[in-house]
């Protein structure tokens, strides 16, 4: 189990890596314009399959929005 | 005979021959947006980036507006030069492209930019390969120091975000146009069609609105109305306007009125 932050919410997930951690909440990793980033840093696409999801990281996940 | 392409609005490698930047937020229903940016004749349309909403998934505005036009994602809602730098690498991230329009407020109430944080984020993105157009002040100092950081554009205010109360101090709109060689975008602050013309003959090289179209009561109509008002701005500043005279002259002739 981690304690993760995800968009500012405090969770425990058993989650390995950032792809399983879309999976967790419900978004498809496949899903396009979605980015994502651990602890300040953008986790590339291709990178989401092997990227370890830590204990205590602070992760965001992102996609565009109606904007002016 | 007037060609759009003869005098198209080149940013950084990209040329357009609409100068309206177009938001996309705020509309009542996604048909009224896509109708409403079409209607405006944009090529630019700005998008932010929010976290996603863990509890329902859907399409995004990017399924929408994809393919048909140049989506610039922005910073909206950044305090500081460090989230700013972060949004702009998830909006690079996530639609594939290296523009941004930064965006660093100081407070909610006016939405001002935060120049300090806006400078330092400017510098950093350019170094990271951004294509940065920044939304500033109408402060000449800030838009040179802006250019001089290599910024592809300065998009500095008319009066604050949301506010239609146009352009509030076009002497120094006129002072950033001819000190700076990068396009100036009027960004925020227009509130209906002369204000978008006004900027363009003040030599401004764009206007970006958002709230002027879509929260008008016929936005389609608004979009319209923003269209031709910057092309009618622009038509009026390349034709140069005559000069200001405290006394009338008369367009008639004067010889050969009757009863003389």
């Amino acid at each position: 189990m981690s304690k993760i932050r995800i968009n500012g919410e405090k969770k425990s997930l058993s989650v390995a890596t950032v792809d399983d951690l879309l999976r967790a909440e419900a978004i498809d990793p496949a899903a396009r314009f979605v980015a994502v980033a651990v602890n300040g840093v953008v986790i590339p696409r291709g990178h989401w399959n092997r990227h370890q999801v830590q204990d205590g990281d602070d992760i965001e996940i992102v996609r565009p929005a109606p904007g002016g | 005979m007037y060609s759009p392409l003869e005098d198209a609005l080149t940013i950084a490698d990209k040329t357009f021959t609409s100068r309206l930047l177009i938001g996309s937020a705020q509309y009542p229903n996604n048909q009224v947006m896509l109708d409403a940016i079409a209607a405006s004749g944009s090529q630019i349309v700005t998008v932010a980036i929010r976290r996603v909403d863990l509890a329902g998934g859907g399409e995004t505005v990017l399924d929408l507006l994809e393919g048909d036009y140049h989506i610039l994602p922005n910073t909206a809602g950044c305090f500081t030069a460090k989230d700013a730098l972060l949004t702009a690498e998830l909006a690079r991230e996530a639609l594939e492209t290296n523009w941004i329009k930064l965006e660093v407020i100081g407070d909610r109430e006016t939405l001002y930019p935060d120049a300090e944080h806006l400078l330092t984020a400017a510098a950093e993105m350019v170094r990271r390969g951004f294509i940065v157009l920044p939304y500033c002040t109408d402060d000449p100092i800030t838009c040179r120091k802006l250019a001089d950081l290599g910024c592809a554009a300065v998009m500095p205010l008319g009066s604050p975000i949301g506010s239609g109360m146009g352009i509030l101090n076009p002497y120094n709109i006129e002072i950033i146009r001819a000190e700076n060689d990068i396009p100036v975008i009027i960004d925020a602050g227009i509130g209906t069609a002369s204000d978008a013309a006004f900027a363009m003959e003040l030599g401004c090289d764009g206007v970006l609105l958002a709230s002027a179209v879509s929260r008008a009561h016929d936005p389609v109509r608004m979009a319209t109305a923003m269209r031709h008002g910057v092309e009618g701005g622009r038509h009026a500043f390349r034709a140069g306007r005559i000069p200001r005279k405290r006394h009338a002259e008369a367009s008639s002739p004067q010889k050969g009125v009757i009863g003389t």
